[in-house]
Parts: structure tokens; sequence; C-alpha cells
């Protein structure tokens, strides 16, 4: 394992993280400033969500008596998962000394990680918000999660490699392939990414109603910097799915070596691509109402169809070939 | 010197079991000799275990046995291997026991009856690791079974437990019959019962097949394979729990060792189909036994269930080796047999620490179900802590030692596309998935288990009164959980150590799992896949550590402390919060069909419907094989029996015809 004694590549990593940790604000923000132009009301300024989260580690924390220390190391476990997840996904550049620590499966590990210590946290209050948030949350990764590793197995499978560097690599190396599968993964991914990162259909990060939260219910008691804690890991799941499916899916403008100049490049179609994912999801978010709680295993059925239907596609028509 | 190791650990468990007849009237002989002797003969199983695994195979015979047929032994690698895995967890039980029974001293159960039958069971499973011949096997494997059923009922003044123990004695006896007419196939076809001599047989393909398929089903039914699970599930949560952790930690690890001496070593050859059959059967076991295991609120059901679970999982690795080595790929069949036995050692670490901390809780609570408990964490603190460790292990979650070895059998699986069959590449894409899926369940389930029962309010009295346990309860607790972190950290290191189980079994390639050093562990080739767990948990804790700074180490000013939000109604009640048969309700409505349930509302009010006085909610949720299977099976075993009854008259001349008309058919028969 050469690779980790690569300074230049430690910095790179160091460099996409930071990166990665300042920029996943900012889609939100932008996410918002879409929605709302769609839904024709005056956008908040593209800084709010960092102001929000300013706001939030200024203030007093309040710990509900009922907790116990679980309750308080779990914000920074959630934050230090998604950081690591982030951490491990190419942003800029293809070649990470990272990536060979941990393999997408890995990758999946951590965001359960984080999770299972988030629906833990939510019952530590005893409150019933708490433990209808976290029953929900398990409920929909728990049919999620076989969905998604799914259809990261197709592409796994095409470019026989785990190592999401490797895999990015492989599949610049191929140049514009239109393989059947990958559309299938990339659908089943796309529905999932929803259902994961709380978005409506499935949920909608913006109500306080209690019949329908998910993950706001978690969160609920979570005040000061835990909650900006917990709100930022969010936001950075959303940003940690995004460039998931652009830079597999959607790998061009990758730097493949580690100028300056085509580290640039890479930067500006990353946010060329973020900026078209989120006009779709906002879009759709827009479109779409949020779904009864009891609809969203259909919803995540069809994403694990889609992923079945991708990877049958990829043993059938592509394996081999 | 293992033989002379192994020989000093099975002559303690046995001197343990001695000592203990005198328990009943020495009562302090149970904390000052049982349980001492039985620490003691754990440690000399690892210390034996660990020399047979470095070192190389020994065997030897015993001046036991008949004469034409001594009893033999033979200590290679893969038994080293479960060596040490019995050694451990009898250790561990033993360091917990002496607390936990302090009840049962001051109970009127016989403490005899609990000590002879444990030193027993020990020592059967060590001698069933050992054997190496069949003979010697079944005796072990019966000592085994019998002296556990003891042990499932000892409280036998419950009419549940009496059935439980029965059930659990007939089916490892029906399990035990399928084992020996595996044995009786291997043994026609060579010229003893040494397991040297079976190994040389050669067998035709149809007979080898039915030898499989008898040890398949005989080792499958100790090991709780769906659908012969049934025993599981009622036995261990009446025995006692440390002897629950023996047997679920233990017991089903000696019928998976048993499954792969048998199949892996003397049947010989291999068929791809066999391994799909295993494969098959481990994803049902894993899926169902998941999904069992979340709709129980009994915790030590749940935790039987989820050993099924576990099982299939590790059948499902077993499967994959199979599928790899029949289909001529040594190197893959190696990894997948390397990932089912770590996993099968993740198992019994997890396993047996999450059933000693159930003693605890049980101990301190006098609860079983888990709708009694709440808020636990605050009383028991180590305890908690060490079950959390047990929780995060057995959910797969990094850098535990569950997900390590589960990583490694969803790599095995995406080795799949090397082979040519399309039927099998398709096929072991989709069981990858349902272990995806079998994980995502468990992550669910452990949450369900430790927030109902660690975290929140205590829903009882007796919740809130507990204490915590006894010093030699919670270092056997420390102790597996440090084990389970250290496997979850170190997995190249352990499997390194592993690594000549696959060349003296069947001169497979040695793994390459740790071909980059201790840091690194690749399946593969260091291009495919890696994992580095020492890595991630640095990663882990350097960014905890940065962002704990950066937001919380400069002002160090007293969190304030207030009540829980309760929506500006009045002060939350412990029965406000989420029950765990609520928690696993979306699951019952989403996988409906899989279980039986039986759900009642009741609703006292007026006729309208407009005001309600009260409700009555009555669930049951049972397991569908006993309608399925065992149900028409007993009622066919009854009405079989009611026909041959038929042959009874009771009357002294009819018998005597019989044994004369059988006499005269013998005799026709021989000459």
């Amino acid at each position: 394992m050469a690779d980790l004694l690569n300074l230049q590549g430690w910095l790179l990593v160091l460099l996409q993280t930071v990166l990665f940790v300042l920029m996943a604000p900012l889609l939100t923000g932008w996410l918002r400033l879409l929605k709302a132009w769609l839904q024709n009301r005056s956008a908040p300024s593209l800084s709010q969500p960092y102001r929000n989260l300013l706001k939030l580690m200024k203030k007093e924390v309040l710990v509900a008596q009922t907790t116990t220390p679980l309750f308080r190391i779990a914000p920074y476990v959630v934050f230090a998962t998604t950081v690591l997840t982030a951490a491990i996904i190419p942003l800029l550049t293809v070649h990470l000394p990272t990536a060979a620590i941990a393999d997408v499966i890995v990758l999946v590990g951590f965001l359960a990680l984080g999770r299972f210590f988030l629906a833990l946290a939510s019952m530590d209050a005893g409150t019933a918000f708490g433990g209808m948030g976290s029953s929900r949350e398990m409920t929909i990764a728990s049919l999620a999660e076989p969905a998604m590793l799914m259809a990261i197995f197709t592409i796994t499978m095409t470019a026989q490699s785990t190592n999401i560097s490797q895999a990015i690599d492989f599949l610049l190396g191929q140049g514009l392939v239109l393989r059947p599968s990958f559309m299938f993964a990339l659908l089943a991914l796309m529905l999932v990414a929803v259902a994961e990162t709380g978005r409506v259909p499935v949920d909608n990060p913006t109500t306080h109603l209690e019949l329908t939260m998910v993950h706001e219910a978690m969160i609920l008691e979570y005040s000061g910097r835990h909650l900006a804690l917990m709100e930022w890991a969010a936001q950075l799941k959303l940003m940690v799915y995004g460039v998931l499916i652009s830079n597999i899916f959607f790998p061009w403008g990758l730097a493949l070596d580690n100028t300056p100049h085509n580290l640039l490049l890479s930067f500006i179609s990353l946010i060329g691509k973020l900026m078209v994912l989120s006009v779709v999801l906002a879009l759709a978010e827009t479109v779409l109402a949020k779904m009864r709680l009891f609809r969203v295993p259909n919803y995540l059925n069809l994403a694990f169809l889609f992923a079945l239907l991708g990877m049958l596609s990829h043993v059938i028509l592509e394996a081999g070939a | 010197m293992t033989i002379q190791w192994i020989a000093c650990a099975v002559l303690l468990s046995l001197l343990s079991g001695g000592v203990g007849l005198g328990a009943s009237y020495y009562r302090a002989l149970l904390r000052w000799a049982c349980f001492p002797l039985l620490g003691l003969s754990g440690l000399a199983t690892v210390i034996a275990g660990f020399l047979a695994l470095l070192g190389d195979p020994v065997s030897t015979q015993l001046p036991l046995g008949l004469p034409w047929l001594s009893w033999s032994i033979y200590v290679d690698a893969l038994a080293g291997f479960f060596l040490i895995l019995i050694g451990v967890v009898v250790f561990a039980v033993a360091v917990f026991g002496p607390g936990y029974t302090r009840e049962f001293q001051h109970g009127r159960h016989s403490l005899a009856a609990l000590c002879v039958p444990t030193g027993l069971f020990v020592a059967g499973m060590q001698l069933v690791v050992i054997a190496n011949d069949a003979f010697m096997f079944m005796i072990a494997w019966e000592l085994m079974s019998l002296s556990s059923y003891f042990l499932v009922a000892y409280q036998h003044e419950q009419a549940a437990n009496r059935r439980a123990a029965f059930l659990y004695l007939l089916m490892a006896h029906i399990g035990g019959i399928a084992i020996l007419l595996s044995y009786g196939v291997l043994a026609a076809f060579s010229d003893g019962f040494s397991f040297e001599l079976l190994r040389a047989a050669e067998l035709p393909t149809l007979w080898a097949s039915i030898a499989f398929a008898l040890a398949f089903f005989g080792f499958g039914m100790k090991a709780g394979l769906v659908p012969l699970h049934a025993w599981l599930p009622e036995a261990h949560p009446v025995a006692p729990s440390h002897i629950s952790a023996l047997m679920s930690g233990v017991m089903l690890k000696v019928a998976v060792y048993g499954f792969i001496r048998v199949v892996f070593d003397l049947i010989g050859q291999m068929q791809v189909d066999w391994g799909v059959i295993v494969l098959l059967t481990g994803s049902a076991s894993a899926l169902l036994g998941v999904l069992y295991a979340m709709q129980q609120t009994d915790i030590k059901r749940l935790l039987a269930y989820s050993s099924i679970e576990n099982i299939g999982v590790i059948f499902m690795a077993l499967g994959f080796a199979m599928i790899f080595l029949a289909a001529g790929y040594p190197k893959l069949g190696t990894l997948g047999l390397i990932a089912a036995l770590y996993h099968a050692l993740n198992h019994a670490l997890f396993k047996g620490l999450l059933f000693l901390s159930a003693g605890a809780i049980i101990q301190q609570t006098h609860q079983q179900s888990l709708e009694h408990m709440g808020g636990l964490l605050k009383r028991l603190p180590y305890t908690g802590t060490f079950f959390l460790i047990g929780c995060l292990s057995i959910a797969t979650l990094p850098p535990f030692n569950g997900f390590a070895s589960e990583w490694l059998i969803l790599q095995t699986a995406l080795q799949g596309v090397v082979l040519e069959n399309g039927l099998l590449r398709i096929v072991i894409p989709v069981t990858a998935a349902v272990l995806a899926l079998t994980t995502a369940l468990a992550a669910m389930l452990f949450v369900r288990l430790y927030g109902i029962s660690f975290l929140g309010q205590p829903r009882t009295r007796q919740a809130r009164q507990a204490h915590l346990p006894s010093f030699g309860m919670r270092s056997a607790q420390g102790m597996l959980a440090a084990l389970c972190i250290l496997l979850g950290i170190l997995p190249a290191v352990a499997i390194k150590i592993m690594g000549a189980i696959p060349q003296t079994l069947r001169g497979l390639p040695a793994p390459e799992i740790t071909g980059q050093g201790w840091l690194w562990l690749t399946p593969a080739s260091a291009a495919s896949a890696s994992y580095s767990a020492p890595l991630v948990l640095l990663g882990l804790a350097l960014v905890w550590w940065l962002s704990y700074f950066l937001l919380h180490g400069r002002k160090h000013q007293q969190v304030q402390r207030v009540p829980a939000w309760d929506c500006g109604f009045g002060p939350l009640s412990a029965r406000m919060q989420y029950t765990a048969t609520a928690f696993a309700m979306p699951i019952r409505r989403i996988f409906k069909p899989v279980w039986l349930i039986d759900e009642k509302i009741e609703r006292s009010g007026d006729e309208q419907g407009f005001h309600t006085s009260g409700l009555r909610h009555q669930l049951q949720v049972s397991d569908r094989s006993w309608k399925w299977l065992y149900l028409p099976i007993g009622r066919w075993v009854l009405r079989s029996a009611r026909l041959v009854s038929r042959l009874q008259s009771g009357n002294v001349r009819t018998y005597l015809s019989y044994s004369f008309f059988t006499l005269l058919f013998l005799l026709w028969l021989i000459s």
C-alpha cells in the first residue's frame, strides 16, 4: 500500500475533505434558493445555512434530564462518520489514498454507524417523538440500504473493484459507454438518495408536523452546537450522495493527475454537475407531495427493483462481453 | 504438548462436573471449585487451541473404547481454532458464573443439577472438536446434547420450560440420527470408523450426496437453520443465562465445526449443487431469523433468533466457499471459508457478551420482557457500555468485529462474477442483496433492543431499582467486549493466525487476505478491494477530536439540564415512550406474510364510536414454521403411532406368536 506514504495525496485528501465540509451548507442553500424560485417565493440568501450553523454554535446547549452521556456523544459520532464518508469519495481528483482504507461497502457502513447512533440518541430522552423518529428512520434505512448496496455492486462488478477511486478510474478509462445496467443503477441510487437524505417525497426536512416527521423527530431534543453538528452532518450527507451520483455516473471532468489546472477544471465541472442534480431534486420536491409513511416501502421496493434489474442486466448483457 | 493441554482441559471440566456433585450439600463448592475449575479448563483449551493452530496436526490413540475400536483424537488447525473459540467463551462464563448464580444458591434448585451437566457439557464440546473417529464423535456429541438438555430443564417447575427442554431433546436426537446415518454412509465405503479411513473412502456421487444431505440436516438442526430451528428460540431463553451464552455462542459453532469437518474434510468431493443448497438455506435463515427476532419482546428469545440469523450468515459464507471450491476456484473457496470461520468466532464473542449481559439485566430487574425495561444505562453503566459494544458489533458496524467478517463475506460474494454458470452468477449477487437486507434489519433490531432496554425512562419499578452486578460479571462482559473491539480493529492479525486452517483441511492455498501486512484486509488483490480498520478508527478519532476541540474545547461551561420537550402538555411519563412492539410495527406491516399474526382490538365506549372509554389491544406474533412444518409432522407421527398400536393387543400369546414368526422369518432370511 505505497499510496499511504504519499504526502501530496494526503494534502489533497485534507483539501478536498475541508472543501466538502465547507461546501455542504452551500449546496443546501442553493437547493432552498431553487425551490423558492420554483415556488414563486422570495429566496433566502445563499449564506443563510452558514449563518444558521454559526448561530446554533454560539447558542447555549440544553440537554434533557432523562438523557445519558450517549446523547452528547452521538452528534460527534454522526458528524465524524459523515466527514469520514466525505473523505473517501473522490471530489476533485481520482487518486485518493483514503479510498484504499475504506471501500464502498465501508462507506455504507459509515453511514449506518452514524444512523445507529442518531437513532439511539433520539430514543435516549424517552419521548414519544424520539422513538417514533427512530423506528421510522431505521425502517426506511433498512429497506434503502440493500437497494443502495445492489446499485453499488453493479458498478463495482463492472469495474471489478470496490475501491471507489479504482472504480472511477476504470470508468474514466472506458470513455463513454452506454450501459443499461448503469441506467438502472442510477435510477435506484437517486431514489435511495432521496430516501436516505430525508427529502420529499419520503420525508420533509422543513416540517415539524408530528405525524410526518422522521429526521426532525429524531433531533427534536438537540440544541446549540449539538444541533449544529447534526444539521451540518445532514447537509453533508446530501452532498455525499450528490457527489457520489455525479462522480460515479458522470465522472468526466475529474482530475486524473493533480496539476492545479486539472483540479480547477474538475472543481468547475463538479459545480456544474451538482447544480444540474439539485435542479432535478428541487423540481421533484416542488412537483411531488410527501408520501404516506406506508407508501414509502413501495417506493423503496421500486428502487430495489431498479437495482436488481441493473445487476441482472449487467450479469446477462454485459459480463464477459 | 497440545495433547497434554487438551487432556488437561477435558479433565478439568470433567472434574468441575464431578466436584459439582457435592454442591448441593456444600453450596460454597459452586463458587470456589466448580467455576474456577471450569475457568482453568477454558484457559487450557485456549492454550491447546493456539498450539494446534500454530503447530502441526497431532493425533494419538486413547486407552478407551472397544477392543477393536479404540478412540483416537486428532487436533489440527481447524480443531485448534474451534478450541480457542470454546475456551474463550467458557473462560468468560466461568468468570461470570459465581456472581450470576448467587441467587440460585439461595433458591430451591439443586446446585448439583446445574454444576454436573455444565462440566459434562463443556467436556462434550471439547471432545467433539478433537474426536478422530465417528464413534467417539457421536459419543461426545450425545454427551453435549444430553447434558445441555438437563441445563435447559434446570428450572423445570414451569411447564413451558419442560416443554422447551423436551422439544430440544427430541430435535437434538433427530439431528443426531441424521449425523449417525451420514457417518454410516461414509463408513459403508471404507474399512472402519476412524476419520483417516472415512477420508480415504471413494464415494460415488449419489452416495456422497446422500451423506452430505444427512450431515447438512443433522448439523443444520443443531445449528438452528430455518426451518429446523424451532427448538432454538424455545430452549435458549429458558436455560440460565450463562448456559444460554454457552449454547448460543459455542454449541451452535460446534455444529458448524461438525459440518465443516464432514463436508469439507471427510466426504472429500464437492458439488456445486450442495453449495447452492447451503447458500439458499443460509440466506433464508439469515433473513427470517432477523425478521423473527424483530418481533420478539423477550430479550433472550430475541437474542436466540438473532443467533439463527448469524448462523445463516455463517452458512451463506460456507455456501459461497463450497460453490467456489466445486467450480475450481480454490483461492476464493479459501476466502469464503476464512470469512465463515471469522464470523463464527466473532459471533461467539458478541453473542456470548450479549447473553451474559442479558443475564445481568435479568438478575438485576427480574424482567425478561423489553417492555418492562428502560433507562438501564444509568443504573448499569458498565453492562450498558459493554452491551452497546456488543450491539455495535452484531449490527455489523465499522470498525467492530462483526463488520470485518461481514465485509469479507460480501467481498466473497462479489467474486461470483468469475463463475461460468449464468444462473449462479445471478443467484450469488441476489443472495448478497439478501445479506445486505439482513444486515440493515439487524441494525434496526439492535437499535430497538438497546434503545428500549437501556435508554429512555424505566418502565417498571424493578427497572428503576436495578443495581450494579458483581465485579466478576462485569469483568467477564468487559473481557468479551474488549475482544470484540480487538478483533474488529486487527482483523488482519487474527486472520493471519487462522491462515493454516484451509491448508491443513483440504490442502487449499493460504488466504491472501493479509498479503499487505497487519493494517490491511485485501480479499483478492490490493486494487480490487481493501479495508483498514486501524486507519478507519484513527480517522474517526481524529475527526471526533477535531470537531470536539473546535466546538467545545475553549469554553468550559456547565451544560444546563432541562426537562425533555413535552409539547407544553405537562410532564412526560414513562408510558408515553415508544414500546418495543410499536418500534417494530412498520416492519411487521411491511413483511406481513412472514409471521402468523393474531391481532385483536377491543373497543369499549358508546355505540356510535364518538367516545372511547377503553381499548384492549392483543397481539400475538408466531413462527409460521410450526403451522406449516412441525404440527403436520406431529399429527402424522401420532396417526401412524395409532396405526401401529393396533398390533398391541395386550395379550401375551399374541406377542409370543409375533416373536415366533419373526424368528421364523429371520431363519428363512439367513438360510
